[in-house]
C-alpha cells in the first residue's frame, strides 16, 4: 500500500468520525468540533496529495491549507459566538431545544 | 517511515473518536487538543513544517482556548453539564451513516489507480511560502484578511450583545 493511500485512508477515517460525533452529539460545541474535525480530515488530504501526488507542484497545496485553516478558524469564532448567544437566550445549548431563529 | 504514518495515524483517530463519545466535555476538549497536535504531527512527517506550526499555533493555541471558553461559559451548575442524554437512536443512525461514508472513501481510496510521483515534492521552504502569498496569492492573502476581521467583528457582535441588562445568572 503507497504512503498516499494510507494517508487517504487516514484522512477518511478523521472524516467519517467527525461525522458522527457531529450527527449524533446534541451539544452545539461537540458539533462544531465534529465540523472542524472534517476540516483537518480535508487539510490532511491536500498535504498528502501536495507531497505525493502524481505532479508535484511547488507549493499549491501547502497555501491551500495556510487558507483553509485561516477560514476554519473564523469559521470556529462564529460559531461559537453563536453557541454563546443561543446559550443567552435558552438557557441551553441543546440543538434539539435551538429550533427557533427568532429572538 | 509507513511506521511512524501508523503510529500518528492511530493517535489521531482514538483521540478523536474518544473526543467524541465522552460524556465529559472538557475531557472531550482536552483530547481534541492531543488530536491536532496529532494533525501536526502528521504535516511535519509530510513535510509541511510551516503548516504544522501554523496548526500548532491556530488550532492548539487559539481554537482550544475558545472552546474552552465557550463550554465554561455555557456550562450549567446542574449536573447535565454533559448536554443531556443524546438518544440512542440517533447515535445509532449516525454511527450508521458515517460507517457508510467510511466504507464507500476507503473503497474509492483503495481501488483508485493512484499514479506515484515521479518525483517527489520539492520542500516548499518559509521563504517560497512568502513569495508566493505576496506575489500571485496576494488577493487571497487580502480577501482572507478581510474575513478575519468581519468574522472577529460578528463574534464580537454576536456574543456582546446584551439584551436583558438584569441577568441574573450572567456568565
Amino acid at each position: 500500500m503507497s504512503p498516499l493511500q494510507l494517508c487517504l485512508l487516514l484522512s477518511s477515517g478523521l472524516f467519517c468520525v467527525g461525522l458522527a460525533g457531529a450527527l449524533s452529539r446534541s451539544n452545539a460545541i461537540l458539533v462544531l468540533l465534529g465540523i472542524e474535525l472534517m476540516l483537518n480530515a480535508a487539510n490532511l488530504n491536500f498535504i498528502a496529495f501536495w507531497r505525493f501526488g502524481p505532479a508535484p507542484s511547488a507549493d499549491t497545496g501547502v497555501i491551500f491549507v495556510i487558507f483553509s485553516i485561516a477560514v476554519a478558524a473564523a469559521e470556529a469564532a462564529v460559531g461559537l459566538a453563536l453557541v454563546i448567544a443561543i446559550y443567552r437566550h435558552q438557557k441551553n445549548i441543546r440543538l434539539q431545544e435551538a429550533s427557533r431563529l427568532k429572538g | 517511515m509507513s511506521f511512524l504514518l501508523v503510529i500518528i495515524a492511530l493517535v489521531i483517530l482514538a483521540s478523536a473518536a474518544v473526543a467524541m463519545s465522552l460524556r465529559n466535555l472538557i475531557h472531550s476538549a482536552l483530547l481534541l487538543v492531543a488530536n491536532w497536535l496529532g494533525v501536526a504531527a502528521f504535516y511535519l512527517w509530510a513535510g509541511a513544517e510551516f503548516v504544522a506550526f501554523a496548526q500548532v499555533l491556530i488550532y492548539v493555541g487559539a481554537v482550544s482556548m475558545i472552546v474552552l471558553f465557550a463550554m465554561l461559559l455555557t456550562r450549567r451548575a446542574r449536573a447535565d453539564a454533559a448536554g443531556g442524554a443524546d438518544s440512542g437512536g440517533r447515535t445509532v443512525a449516525a454511527l450508521l451513516a458515517s460507517g457508510a461514508v467510511a466504507g464507500t472513501l476507503a473503497f474509492a481510496a483503495l481501488q483508485t489507480h493512484l499514479p506515484a510521483a515521479a518525483s517527489p515534492a520539492p520542500p516548499a521552504t518559509v521563504r517560497d511560502l512568502g513569495a508566493s502569498l505576496m506575489g500571485p496569492h496576494a488577493a487571497a492573502l487580502v480577501i482572507v484578511g478581510m474575513i478575519l476581521t468581519v468574522a472577529l467583528l460578528g463574534a464580537v457582535i454576536l456574543a456582546a450583545t446584551e439584551r436583558n441588562p438584569p441577568e441574573d445568572d450572567a456568565p
